[in-house]
């Protein structure tokens, strides 16, 4: 298997996200410009220019037109995927951390981080079909958990609206009250930050990824602690496998010892791990910095990682990969 | 237990009695007056009260009686005393009116006996040394005693009473880990605050627990080199644990502060040791050492002194003691125990504990020695002398006895090192000489044959003498050795044979490999394989080497290694990245052929070691029958080592089908809401009919081409 690299960004990867179709990536890094690649050959299309900060998250629509990014300058934008032009801008008075569409796109989920004095927030906002006619009115606000809040998706039905950040808990929200229905407890939740978390293509259970070294697969109806894939390392970010049983975990170390490791460490490894029987699979090798950000082609036949080396590296899996016995 | 344990009914009727009503009494909110235990006793308390007792400060420390004094009236009493005063002016300083001659009122004389108060309790007791016996004239011998001791003497019983004979009590089977029908080995690690004990499960492919304890030790433990024993080191001294089915307490050996133990190689005696800081900065560390009796726990003999007493050659400074201090000799019996010193090396015997001929073996500016690990017999280097006038000397002396039984005289030499092998059949000594510019030095080695007749010395030199030497091993039951040499970041190994030839046998070469990532070498304890290992600056590269056939069996790599250490069998390799650095702490099983078995990661991972093996108790002539015959016997291990491995697959399996039920299971619900909620995403969605998340419907690549006029540009062709 041989990784095309992307080479784009001028600092460290924060998010990498496909479109449905599985034939563009769109990638965030703290170089405040994301850009858009094709996801077969690694051919940079285009940058998305406006921000003026770090860009930590992003989301694509459905029918591949809108693209919403969050950012540090305290900013979620609204831009026209094919010309790159700034639609709309919300602005916050605290950086913002994520973003997610929801199902029919016609909502968007965000986060932000405490600052200043402000509490994390998670908002919802109402994403209007002609661009002229948005407004900044938050549809829902929740306040409460503690720390920063690193991601926030919507869960089946657009029903609830699923939070995982510094406190280690995992939440489960009413999207329409925004009344907490449920959270994780001490004895099966993570033990310390929850830098990650991916959903199923199908909405069914989601995994999250955790400075506790491990990662969690959970019901996201229910709650309930599904899998746990113990890692040697701490965890940053995870994705799911839409075509087999697998996932794949990423990581690194505190940033403290990032320079005292070395590459061969196998440290800044993408794990694969078998997704019900919990084993390892392999590794794949080749960034020389913590793994920021994972995520999957729809198609599950390839996978790109970004790391805080500042590089994308594409991976199309080889034929005996989908042969794997376990 | 007083209070017997009350069960529950009888703790009703109680109250009921006292008119107490049980359902309103918050037992957790009861608060037990401090310093009563009701009679009943904290499982750890009698643990605290075996602790020695505390030593209590009289005061009177420093004062000495002196005792046998001639009685004198007042006339003579000022010269007596001016005569007292010179003789302890002479051991230390007396405290200003720290001399009292006690006189009878009534026919003032002095009562023959007076009190000296020193400054230091240093003082008075070495006055007591020095003094106690001390002839003032013919019927007049001093007897000196510390002050303290009196009121000791004073309660000696007069009568004696026969000591109390207690019955004989059967000791643990503190073989019993050998008896293990699957014959695997034991191993200790110490991670974080917990010492654990495993069976190295190379069947099942994982370790089982023995046993655990947390702060099980202070600083470190360590195997006895029988592996009878377990010790452990803490502030208060040392401890030996042991037993049939968990690790008791054998023996608890007393030693304040204690830093070092060391075994002696036949399990006999315990040496501990202890460096106390000097209050007096400029005063050297005191240092002390016990040695005690394993089986009965006595202490045998203590050595006292400064630092200075136990260092040798220039190496000295404040914590410049080399472990262990004594080395043991006479093989497994442990006869002989020695240190060195200046100019001489002690050896004591272990019958009496006193020097062997009551004196001290003299060997002028003598730096190093080491005994045969299986004879009494001494290996000893003296370097260069007189700018080269005296040559160094390699000697080996039998004890006892004292006869030099061969010596050999070095030119130019910079720095000597002995290597004996395991069955004491062979010494070879590293020479390192300098060149005739004496700015570098190169090495060669002497060979001595011990068992043969008049100690045959070979000299071998390398193939290029120049190389450094890295690395030096003796095969552990057999006649080859390994040498790593070279400079740079690839260095050669060779391997050498002491038994090649017809009836006078030479060393010769066997192989060498060039350019090997190693630095250090690992015989296996029974020889053959070996495993070269790179730690270090190489990373942690393994080689695993068969000797025989002179082949690399496999390569292997436990990244950031730090020891390595062969299971007393020779069955198995642990390699282990110990606490040194934070990363990667943790430890891998191999088999010998080099094949991974395990990795166990373990955060704070600081001591892994193999519990030893007595030597077999089969003769060489009955190993090398079962060796022939392995055939016949394998063929029981195999069907057994088979049987496991099905279980052991059927397990997994088992487990797998387990966990993908229950995993179909919860898909088949969630297919199920999926279904259910079709309608509503399709709302959701303003009707869009594929419900696909991903792209499984193909979509249409269609090749566009499309012109762009991107300049027009006119040129005239003539």
């Amino acid at each position: 298997m041989r990784p095309i690299l992307m080479k784009g960004h001028e600092r460290p990867l924060t998010f990498l996200k496909y479109n449905r179709e599985g034939d563009l990536l769109f990638s965030c890094a703290k170089d405040h410009t994301p850009t858009v690649w094709f996801a077969d050959d690694g051919e940079r299309l285009g940058t998305y220019r406006g921000h003026n900060g770090a860009v930590w998250c992003c989301d694509v629509s459905r029918d591949s037109t809108r693209l919403v990014t969050g950012s540090a300058d305290q900013s979620v934008k609204l831009w026209d995927v094919q010309t790159g032009t700034q639609l709309y801008t919300f602005n916050f008075n605290s950086p913002a951390r994520s973003v997610d569409f929801s199902v029919g796109d016609k909502l968007v989920v965000i986060t932000t981080d405490p600052f200043m004095g402000n509490p994390s927030t998670i908002q919802v906002k109402r994403i209007a079909r002609d661009p002229a006619d948005q407004t900044s009115d938050s549809v829902l606000t929740i306040k409460g958990p503690q720390g920063r809040i690193n991601r926030a998706v919507w869960g089946p039905l657009n029903k609830t609206i699923i939070s995982a950040g510094e406190d280690s808990i995992i939440r489960i929200w009413d999207a329409e009250t925004g009344n907490l229905l449920k959270e994780t407890d001490k004895e099966s939740g993570h033990q310390k930050t929850i830098s990650s978390l991916c959903m199923s293509a199908d909405k069914s259970h989601f995994l999250t990824g955790s400075a506790d070294k491990s990662a969690k697969l959970w019901d996201s109806r229910s709650l309930t602690l599904l899998k746990t894939y113990q890692m040697d390392r701490p965890v940053n970010a995870v994705a799911i496998s839409p075509l087999l049983d697998h996932v794949v975990i990423g990581g690194g170390q505190e940033a403290v010892n990032v320079t005292m490791t070395d590459r061969r460490a196998g440290k800044f490894e993408a794990k694969f791990y078998h997704k019900i029987l919990q084993d390892e699979i392999g590794g794949v090798k080749g960034h020389f910095g913590p793994i920021n950000a994972l995520a999957f082609n729809p198609d599950g036949r390839s996978f790109s990682s970004g790391g805080e080396d500042g590089y994308v590296r594409l991976h199309h899996f080889d034929p005996e990969y989908f042969s794997i016995r376990m | 237990m007083a209070a017997a344990a009350l069960s529950m009914p009888e703790i009703e009727n109680k109250a009921m009695n006292l008119g107490i009503d049980l359902s309103t009494i918050d037992f957790d909110n009861i608060v037990l007056p401090p310093g009563d235990d009701f009679g009943i006793n904290s499982d750890d308390e009698d643990i605290l009260h075996e602790e020695e007792a505390p030593e209590f400060e009289t005061g009177y420390g420093n004062v000495i009686v002196v005792d046998n004094l001639p009685v004198v009236s007042p006339e003579k009493f000022a010269k007596l005393e001016g005569v007292i005063r010179k003789i302890y002016g002479q051991t230390g300083v007396i405290k200003e009116g720290g001399l009292w001659m006690p006189v009878n009122p009534d026919t003032n004389m002095t009562l023959g006996y007076c009190f000296i108060e020193f400054n230091t309790a240093q003082e008075a007791k070495e006055a007591k040394e020095k003094t106690d016996g001390y002839k003032l004239d013919k019927s007049h011998i001093f007897v000196v005693d510390m002050f303290d001791d009196i009121d000791r003497y004073m309660n000696v019983p007069d009568e004696w009473t026969p000591a109390e004979i207690k019955p004989y009590e059967a000791g643990d089977h503190l073989q019993h880990w050998l008896t293990d029908e699957k014959a695997r080995d034991q191993f200790v690690i110490r991670a974080g605050t917990v010492t654990e004990i495993f069976w190295n499960d190379a069947r099942q492919v994982r370790p089982d627990p023995v046993y655990q304890r947390q702060y099980w030790t202070d600083s470190f433990v360590q195997w006895s080199p029988l592996g009878t024993y377990l010790a452990t080191v803490h502030r208060q001294g040392a401890a030996v644990w042991g037993g049939k089915s968990t690790f008791n307490r054998i023996h608890r050996f007393p030693h304040n502060q204690v830093k070092h133990i060391d075994f002696s190689p036949g399990e006999r005696f315990l040496v501990t040791y202890s460096s106390q800081e000097p209050s007096n900065p400029r005063d050297t560390h005191r240092v002390v050492l016990n040695i005690f009796d394993l089986g009965t726990g006595k202490l045998m003999r203590d050595f006292k002194g400064s630092v200075d007493d136990f260092t040798t050659g220039g190496s000295g400074g404040l914590s410049g003691i080399s472990w262990p201090i004594f080395k043991w000799g006479g093989g497994k019996e442990d006869k002989y125990f020695a240190r060195i010193g200046k100019n001489a090396i002690y050896v004591y015997e272990t019958e009496t504990f006193i020097l062997v001929d009551k004196k001290s073996y003299k060997v002028d500016n003598v730096v190093d020695f080491s005994w045969s690990p299986t004879d009494s017999i001494l290996a000893l280097f003296v370097p260069e002398l007189g700018g080269g006038n005296q040559p160094a000397r390699v000697s080996l002396v039998q004890m006892p006895g004292k006869v030099e039984l061969r010596q050999k005289n070095l030119f130019s030499v910079s720095d000597c090192k002995m290597y004996w092998h395991s069955n004491g059949e062979y010494l070879a000594v590293k020479v390192d000489r300098y060149t005739k510019t004496k700015k570098s030095t190169y090495t060669g080695f002497e060979l001595f044959r011990i068992k043969e007749r008049d100690i045959p010395i070979e000299v071998l030199e390398l193939d290029n003498k120049n190389d450094k030497i890295i690395a030096f091993a003796w095969e552990p039951k057999g006649h080859r050795f390994a040498v790593i040499h070279g400079d740079g970041p690839r260095p050669d190994v060779s391997f050498y044979s002491m038994k090649t030839g017809g009836i006078t046998a030479r060393v010769s070469k066997l192989t060498t490999l060039k350019a090997k990532q190693a630095n250090a070498l690992y015989w296996s304890p029974a020889g053959r394989f070996i495993v070269l290992a790179g730690l270090k600056g190489f990373n942690g590269q393994l080689e695993f080497y068969n000797v025989d056939d002179l082949e690399t069996m496999a390569t292997g790599e436990h990244f950031m290694c730090t020891d390595i250490e062969w299971d007393p069998t020779g069955r198995y390799v642990a390699t282990a990245v110990t606490s040194v650095h934070e990363m990667e702490n943790g430890f891998h099983i191999w088999s010998f052929n080099g094949k991974l078995l395990y990795r166990i990661p373990k955060d704070h991972f600081f001591q892994f070691q193999w519990r030893p093996r007595p030597p077999s108790l089969l003769s060489p002539e009955k190993e090398e029958e079962i060796s022939r015959n392995l055939r016949k016997y394998s063929k029981k291990y195999e069907a057994e080592d088979q049987d496991v491995s099905l279980a052991l697959s059927e397990q997994d399996r088992k487990k797998r089908r387990a966990l993908q039920e229950e995993w179909e299971t919860w898909t088949a619900r969630w297919k199920q809401y999926h279904e259910e909620e079709r309608e509503l995403r399709l709302q959701l969605r303003d009707g869009e009919a594929s419900d696909d998340e991903g792209s499984q419907e193909q979509y249409e690549a269609k090749e566009v081409e499309a012109e762009e006029v991107l300049d027009v540009h006119e040129e005239i062709v003539d």
